[in-house]
């Protein structure tokens, strides 16, 4: 299983990252299509999927039905760990 | 000369769809004709619009989901958020608003996409349905 490091080593996967961070709750299709304003970072729907999944699998995405629809959130919470593990003043700790 | 003249949407209710295609989005209907077992011949067009120069107007035929291939197809479509039509809007936020009064669900609320801004709403007929300004 991918962990957060191995997960935000892929610009693609930073850039997902980035638009997720917009809006909770896209689609695949929302997602897709912000990725696609700007050349820079356009991918195609199936190259997405398979990055949403590392995404997912790293606890960075969190996937969920609703109804119908697919949607997909961005959970940062393992970004705080890396925060809380090395963002920490040696100072307060003495 | 070709000119579109036709295009259609699975629809998975044909009474629900006359009424949210019309009374809902705002198209006029254009034929409504029993077809017997097979459905009706159920079309819609643009406000307004007529034939010009020898072109009929575009309509839009709201199709039974009777075959079988259809409810898989709108259900993979649908899961990824993808709408298979595109409807042209003046101002997608007021037609957001408008239409969010009405009670209409909407997958992607108006977002820029580029040259573009689009939303997605849920047809409650088992379609998403894009709708889209050109910007500038």
């Amino acid at each position: 299983m991918p962990d957060v490091y191995d997960a935000l080593a892929a610009p693609a996967r930073r850039a997902i990252l980035d638009a997720l961070a917009e809006r909770a709750d896209q689609t695949l299709f929302e997602l897709v299509n912000r990725l696609g304003s700007d050349p820079a970072t356009a991918l195609t729907r199936q190259a997405v999927s398979q990055h949403l999944q590392v995404l997912e699998d790293a606890g960075l995405v969190e996937r969920r039905r609703q109804g119908r629809y697919v949607l997909h959130t961005l959970t940062p919470e393992p970004l705080r760990e890396i925060a809380r593990r090395w963002l920490t003043d040696p100072q307060e700790q003495s | 000369m070709i000119g579109i003249h036709l295009a259609s949407v699975f629809v998975t209710d044909q009474e629900r769809a006359k009424d949210f295609y019309t009374r809902v989005l705002g198209f006029e209907l254009r034929n409504d004709v029993d077809l017997g077992p097979g459905g009706r011949w159920l079309t819609v067009g643009n406000p307004g619009q007529e034939a010009s120069a020898g072109v009929p107007a575009v309509e839009l035929l709201l199709e039974p989901a009777g075959h079988p291939a259809v409810a898989p197809y709108q259900e993979a479509l649908v899961t990824d958020g993808i709408p298979a039509t595109s409807f042209s809007v003046d101002d997608v936020e007021a037609e957001h608003a408008r239409l969010v009064e009405l009670g209409v669900t909407f997958v992607q609320p108006p977002t820029a996409m580029g040259p573009v801004t689009t939303a997605v709403l849920d047809d409650t007929c088992g379609n998403l349905i894009q709708l889209a300004q050109m910007n500038g």
